[in-house]
């Protein structure tokens, strides 16, 4: 195996010159309002909030706090809109949701940039991943308003009504598509609470929305926090909540809609375990590692946060991983070079390094890039925790970081067992070079998304979605309309 | 058995326990090198640092002396109006066409590649192959790319094949053995790693990819998978071995992503053309332009650069 | 009658597309279409089975391309046809109502054809959704049947449909993977061609739609016999012809496609079969075990 002596030097000779991305075309309001009924209005209450860049902690815009009775005039637009809406013919509604899709192409640098902006992700993962993904969201359930009779047999497909949604702060504008796509597609209307770090997409796609002629009170946005996304989610004339967030927050609103007839689906979170067997290919196996949790800084719900890697090859693999590791660019959001950004706020960063202090004093060695980081600004070196077990909470506990944990394993079964431990149940993914073992893997593994020999994949036609603590529902493909429907014999 | 053979037999590598390679993950990490952005400074760093690497190549059927005069002009005048511009690492000319380079780069610092081995194809005795190599080394080559033999890989015959590399280097005498291993008939990714392993256990200093005269010739996909064979056997072994992609890189910003793939794969110690050639013949130029292009503004124009 | 000082318009030269070309008929021979007054309106090219030969040469070279292509890729192309053919409207209609058809009904027959392509698009990443299955088989395997499109198909266009007719054929036939060889009408022939011209203007590539025009009498023979086409759409009534076809037809095992039946400006016309009809299924086993 590898000798000691025998390094390689990633941190002198040539390096990368800034390569910053343009934000002159792009335009940011000093001010936005709340967008329902067709039309951008002032809160009642006037109350706004600040929107900021994660990355240098510069003010960006004022948003404004929707209230109850905001929420209230929200609903009760997209109540109007539904009647007329759920009655057009359905390859009309789909028309409208291809302009959607099609003008995001249109604008789609913009759209990266302010992505980049408001949410600290690098703005080569908003412009090849996020965006992109955003456009072809919609442009698939567009084909869908015509066609549902094709899509459960033996049921009439009918819209639900009004369908209230809260998505989180990682993927904004693609949470917001996945949201509203097949809602539109089915024939319900929106009223969409985008989180509170990152509300700058949505309200971009808002006039996105307003400018491919939509009827209003379709779609209706109300930026505020917690308290504005309690009110949707609770709200009387709601007829089908929507949510992606934790799964401390996602229990709090099924407790809420206990007794209520709302129809609901949680996407919530996980600590997915990525599997590294011996017969793997082992640098593609470290890339996927790399993908898994460093990429857009771990916020991501599915991430592989917990590395099993079968212990004849760990060595290997951990040298190799901490090599890459070196590699890694954490940096400007907006530099084209950048690899991982800004963490999303200062109270992300702070559960973050919570999670570093405890992990530390539970006795498991930490290991970090050692890359330079801005002075201003919320970051995160990547991370590795060694010398930890199932019961060090950092494996346990979803810490929404570039932060992996790595234990090895012997045998298939301790691998199966280990990976199904947990309360959560999003996604997992296993490395071998064997296809039997992907399909017994996948057969066991207690998870609703799961990657052999890649990671982190995303398709509008993949159903996406937990099992257990994960949540409950599935986004994306044919599986995907099943939450906006209400299906009758 | 020959004795080269006999000495060798006990370093042949298990190619079984060769890493697997998967295409699907190589070719996104491909496409993740081609994303990053290389501007300003640090990108007339790379086209420079590229032109230091360059193996001014040409094999034809056709060449002649005067050809090979031509090319060594060009080797030494690449672009006189631009100043401080590195020279090419070496030529690289058929065993018959030696003599000419030497007489042509008297008192240069460009070093001479000459192909052996029955290049291109490998179909000869190895008694022809050996003969070839000496002549070229007589003639005054610093440097030799062979080729592997192809059929007896990929018919499983890896002792075969071990062995004729092993034999061609102790021809070479103290002259630098770049093995090619015509990664565009080896089929599959795995199969470059083996044969990568395989040349170097065997004693090649440096690993090329093609010899340019069947498509594919060189790829990002299969530099990648050599580079990261290049790295695990420096893990194991502490031995550096260089490492040359040849053909189809015929433009600049194709050069800079390959050199992007190398820095972050093997880091700065590669980085040189001790450790790192292009094997190019109209890369130069464009190098050239875009360095023209840095320095002014300026799109450029072929009609302004001599091709020799 | 010209005045003086009126402009004098430039004729259209009507040719046939093959592989992202438009060549005339390489026998050079035409036919021409009169409008009711009796006024020729265009020669039109009277495709030869030469010119059919080189077509399937060109679809079947395009075709694992195609095939090969995502289906977002597809659904996105042949939304931008939709795109590119409302652009033309106007021009459909006009050759539409040149041909005799009356102007309210033009206007409806391309917007319909319009709408058709939209619909499809919309298919493309979603067929394979409702036509496959995971099959549940007995032993420790995981099996699985996909569509795969079945690849070269000829079509002989509906004859008495000026264009909607022709896309209702050639749109679900492509979505699916497929490339095609296409007969226009006879006696409706120019928007055929006008559409071919959409055809080049929409990102398809070369060689995955071609159309001949010529008559029907000369061609169909070659259109049912050729030995590398993998199915034929008709669509006309004549029942002495359909038998000739499917005869011809069962030299090469090749799939026969009746649309007599359909009525193209009804809306049970577009439905996800009509892909259907041009895939094969390929049933995949693979062992589960460590």
């Amino acid at each position: 195996m590898a000798r000691p002596e025998n390094k390689l030097a990633f941190d002198d000779g040539w390096q990368y010159a800034p390569a910053p991305e343009s934000t002159d075309h792009i335009r940011i309001d000093k001010k936005y309002g709340l967008f329902i009924g067709g039309d951008f209005v002032a809160p009642d209450k006037g109350k706004y909030f600040d929107t900021i860049n994660p990355a240098t902690e510069q003010h960006l815009s004022r948003i404004a706090l929707a209230s109850e009775g905001d929420v209230d005039k929200a609903v009760k637009a997209a109540r109007k809109a539904y009647r007329a809406w759920s009655r057009l013919k359905p390859a009309n509604r789909g028309k409208y949701i291809y302009r959607i899709a099609r003008i995001i192409q249109e604008r789609a640098r913009e759209f990266a940039a302010i992505e980049s902006l408001d949410g600290g992700k690098p703005i080569r993962e908003s412009r090849d991943v996020d965006i992109p993904l955003s456009a072809a969201h919609f442009f698939y359930y567009a084909g869908w308003a015509d066609k549902l009779e094709y899509a459960f047999p033996g049921r009439r497909a009918k819209s639900l009504g009004v369908a209230g949604q809260v998505i989180p702060w990682n993927f904004p504008l693609l949470m917001a598509a996945w949201k509203i796509a097949p809602a539109l597609a089915c024939g319900n209307t929106v009223v969409l609470k985008p989180a509170e770090t990152t509300p700058l997409t949505a309200l971009k796609l808002a006039e996105v929305i307003a400018d491919a002629g939509l009827p209003p009170g379709v779609v209706n946005i109300v930026t505020g926090a917690g308290e504005t996304g309690a009110a949707v989610v609770t709200h009387p004339g709601v007829d089908k909540v929507a949510f992606t967030g934790s799964t401390e927050i996602g229990r709090v609103i099924q407790k809420a809609l206990a007794g209520t007839d709302k129809k609901y689906t949680l996407e919530l979170g996980g600590k997915a375990a990525n599997i590294i067997f011996a017969d793997a290919a082992i640098d593609q196996a470290v890339e996927g590692i790399v993908n898994g949790i460093f990429f857009n800084q771990g916020h991501v719900c599915c991430a592989g946060s917990r590395l099993l890697v079968q212990e004849s090859v760990a060595e290997e693999v951990v040298q190799k991983l901490r090599d890459r590791m070196e590699t890694l660019i954490v940096g400007d959001p907006l530099d084209k070079n950048t690899d991982i950004g800004a963490i999303n706020s200062a109270q992300q960063l702070e559960k973050i390094e919570a999670y570093l202090a405890i992990g530390q004093e539970e006795g498991a060695r930490m290991h970090q890039s050692s890359c330079a980081v801005p002075d201003k600004g919320y970051w995160c070196r990547p991370t590795i925790f060694t010398d930890v077990s199932q019961s060090n909470r950092v494996v346990q506990e979803e810490i929404f970081g570039p932060v992996l944990a790595i234990q090895t394993f012997r045998t298939f079964s301790e691998a199966m067992t280990k990976a199904n431990n947990t309360p959560y149940g999003l996604s997992g993914g296993v490395w071998t070079d064997k296809g039997a073992k992907i399909f017994k893997m996948t057969r066991g593994i207690r998870a609703g998304v799961i990657w052999a020999n890649t990671f982190n994949k995303f398709d509008p036609t993949s159903p996406f979605g937990g099992y257990k603590e994960s949540g409950m529902g599935r986004e994306g493909g044919l599986h995907g309309l099943d939450a906006y429907l209400k299906l009758e014999a | 058995m020959s004795l080269a053979a006999v000495k060798n037999a006990s370093r042949l590598p298990d190619l079984s326990r060769v890493a697997r390679v998967d295409e699907v993950g190589v070719d996104e990490r491909v496409a993740r090198f081609q994303t990053r952005s290389i501007k300003k400074a640090s990108k007339i760093e790379a086209l420079k640092l590229i032109l230091s690497m360059i193996d001014l190549t040409t094999l034809e059927g056709q060449d002649t002396p005067g050809k090979v005069r031509q090319l060594c002009q060009k080797a030494i005048h690449l672009h006189d109006e631009i100043p401080g511009l590195p020279h090419v690492a070496a030529v690289c000319v058929y065993p018959t066409m030696v003599g000419v380079a030497r007489e042509a780069l008297k008192g240069r610092d460009i070093r001479i590649a000459s192909v052996a081995t029955a290049f291109p194809s490998g179909m000869a005795p190895l008694s022809v192959k050996l003969e070839e190599t000496r002549l070229a080394v007589s003639e005054g080559a610093d440097e030799i790319d062979m080729v592997i033999s192809r059929g007896a890989f990929l018919a499983g015959d890896y002792r075969k094949v071990f062995d004729e590399i092993g034999t061609i280097k102790q021809a070479c005498g103290g002259v630098h053995l770049k093995v090619i291993l015509e990664t565009g008939e080896l089929g599959t990714l795995d199969r470059v790693r083996r044969a990568s392993v395989l040349a170097m256990h065997a004693g090649a200093d440096f690993i090329k990819t093609s010899t340019g005269k069947i498509q594919p010739a060189a790829t990002m996909q299969v530099t990648l998978v050599m580079l990261q064979a290049i790295r695990d056997y420096f893990y194991e072994t502490g031995r550096m071995v260089g490492m040359k992609p040849a053909g189809g890189i015929s433009n600049a910003k194709l050069a800079v992503h390959y050199l992007v793939m190398l820095r972050e794969t093997l880091g700065s110690a590669w980085m040189t053309p001790e450790w790192f050639r292009f094997g190019a013949s109209s890369l130069a130029n464009d190098v050239l332009m875009q360095i023209r292009k840095q320095m002014t503004g300026i799109y450029q124009s072929a009609d302004y650069f001599s091709m020799d | 009658m010209a005045t003086p000082a009126a402009r004098v318009p430039v004729a259209k030269t009507y040719k046939i597309y093959i592989d992202g070309k438009f060549p005339r008929s390489e026998s050079g021979r035409y036919f021409p279409l009169a409008d009711r007054k009796g006024m020729v309106i265009a020669n039109i090219c009277r495709g030869s089975r030469k010119d059919f030969r080189n077509s399937v040469v060109a679809a079947r070279k395009a075709q694992p391309g195609w095939a090969g292509a995502s289906a977002y890729l597809r659904g996105q192309i042949l939304y931008r046809i939709a795109e590119m053919l409302e652009g033309r409207s106007e021009q459909f209609v006009a050759e539409l109502t040149l041909q005799g058809v009356a102007r309210r009904a033009a206007q409806k027959e391309v917007e319909q054809a319009i709408d058709r392509l939209i619909y499809y698009a919309g298919w493309a990443d979603k067929y394979q959704q409702v036509f496959s299955s995971v099959n549940p088989v007995s032993s420790s395997h995981f099996n699985f049947s996909v569509l795969e499109p079945t690849g070269v198909v000829s079509i002989l266009a509906p004859n008495d449909s000026g264009l909607i007719g022709l896309i209702s054929n050639i749109a679900p036939t492509i979505v699916g993977g497929n490339t095609t060889v296409v007969l226009a009408s006879e006696k409706l022939p120019l928007c055929a061609i006008s559409f071919a011209e959409v055809l080049h203007a929409s990102d398809v590539p070369a060689g995955v739609v071609n159309i001949l025009t010529g008559y029907r009498d000369e061609l169909t023979g070659q259109f049912a016999s050729h030995m590398d086409v993998n199915a034929i759409v008709y669509c006309d009534g004549d029942k002495t012809v359909a038998r000739a076809v499917q005869e011809a037809a069962a030299e090469n095992i090749k799939r026969v496609i009746n649309r007599a039946q359909f009525k193209w400006s009804e809306a049970a016309a577009q439905n996800p079969y009509l892909i259907h009809d041009v895939q094969e299924i390929k049933t995949t086993w693979h062992p589960i075990g460590t």
